[in-house]
């Protein structure tokens, strides 16, 4: 069951807010969808935290990161690495999306169109520098395995695209 | 130990995904071009992402003090118990991409199979791992075919680097007494079942790729009971070093 709302206390939200990926500092962690649980138990405030790969280096930094903006607001943090369920790309909000395609990163499409894409059967990725959908695949990993390496075949722009994971 | 035989059978799955990471690792800045480098890399990543997971859960069920990183860094040759395959050298991009597709479609299935293990913990480092390793295998597949239905040269070298690592691909089935014993109590996968899967699947992937299907009886085994090629001992020289020369250092 991939639980959407995770449990969030609202008067974290706004610290949570400004902590940012580091590979895509455009992105909050509670837009990335990586924060499943943040509460506040006995003056502690607890944190779930769920990778989106495995070996990806930004989750300790995060983890860092997250200690740090909290401390600044006199708390203490304890973050848990949670494996299960795992990190889906449906979990990036949709002001994440934005975000990401205005930073210069196409956005993960659905499943099957991802993987039409990916195959390099149908051109659907969308080039974030002209819009248009005449693209190519480059490298099937880009710049961080959450990415795969595309290039625009009107604008020539090449440009990172961040892959569908379900 | 308690539990000596989930410790073995997860050091076993473990230790395949951190020798074949060290491989691809040892290529970065080495790739044949800049697009090929970063993917064998990221792959490497999601391996040692993979083992990490893993080998915490080690280190919680042997409740001894013991680490990740000392289970990682501070065996000794004969305590690791991967398979031949992984710890076989890069020699040419043929090889490093045959290696892999012969163990990628084994990952994938073990994978596949062990998100219906009785150990909670299993299933959720195998729900997680089976996106990223089916998408090593379709990389790797790739290649396999391209380079396999490509040039004369690169025909030749992928069908040398196939036959060399043929008979490697064997003891990937092989169970160990604890393999035995997690599978018959449903926390660990019947390698056996997989096997016929195992060579349909390659088999057809090698037809794609115009490539011959070799016939070799013979195998090399003896990764998983710690007797290792000669290979091995200078993975874990170049692995193992910083802590060896400076125990307990940390970045």
């Amino acid at each position: 069951m991939i639980d959407l709302h995770p449990n969030i206390d609202a008067e974290l939200i706004p610290i949570l807010e400004e902590v940012a990926d580091p590979e895509i500092p455009v992105l909050t962690v509670l837009d990335l969808g990586v924060i499943r649980e943040a509460v506040i138990r006995n003056g502690k405030v607890l944190i779930k935290l769920t990778p989106t790969y495995s070996g990806c280096p930004a989750m300790d930094v995060i983890g860092d990161d997250l200690k740090a903006a909290f401390l600044k607001k006199g708390m203490e943090a304890e973050i848990t690495l949670v494996l299960a369920p795992a990190w889906s790309t449906d979990w990036i909000s949709e002001e994440g999306k934005r975000k990401m395609e205005a930073y210069g990163i196409a956005a993960p499409l659905e499943e099957t169109a991802d993987k039409e894409a990916l195959l390099g059967n149908k051109p659907l990725v969308k080039c974030t520098n002209c819009g248009s959908t005449h693209t190519r695949l480059v490298s099937q990993f880009g710049s961080t395995a959450c990415k795969a390496l595309f290039q625009c075949e009107d604008c020539m722009e090449p440009f990172d695209y961040f892959k569908c994971l379900k | 130990m308690k539990d000596q035989d989930l410790y073995n059978y997860i050091l076993g799955i473990a230790d395949n995904s951190l020798i074949l990471g060290q491989r691809l690792g040892e290529l970065c800045g080495h790739g044949p071009n800049l697009e090929t480098d970063i993917a064998l890399t990221n792959i490497a990543l999601d391996l040692f992402g993979q083992t990490r997971s893993y080998y915490q859960y080690a280190a919680k069920i042997a409740g001894d003090g013991r680490t990740e990183d000392d289970i990682a860094m501070l065996r000794n040759e004969r305590d690791y118990k991967n398979v031949l395959l992984v710890e076989q050298p890069n020699t040419h991009f043929g090889h490093v991409i045959a290696r892999q597709f012969l163990f990628d479609v084994y990952h994938l299935q073990l994978m596949n199979a062990l998100q219906h293990s009785e150990d909670e913990m299993l299933v959720a480092i195998a729900r997680k791992g089976v996106k990223e390793v089916s998408y090593h295998k379709r990389f790797s597949g790739d290649w396999l075919k391209r380079l396999g239905d490509g040039t004369d040269e690169s025909k030749q070298k992928i069908q040398e680097a196939i036959d060399h690592f043929w008979p490697y691909t064997d003891e990937l089935f092989d169970m160990s007494d604890s393999d035995k014993k997690m599978a018959e109590q449903g926390i660990g996968v019947d390698l056996t079942a997989l096997k016929d899967e195992y060579y349909k699947q390659i088999s057809e992937v090698l037809e794609e790729a115009t490539l011959t299907i070799p016939d070799n009886p013979y195998s090399k085994r003896g990764g998983k009971q710690g007797i290792h090629t000669e290979h091995m001992g200078y993975i874990l020289t170049e692995l193992q070093y910083m802590q060896r020369t400076y125990p307990n250092m940390t970045w």
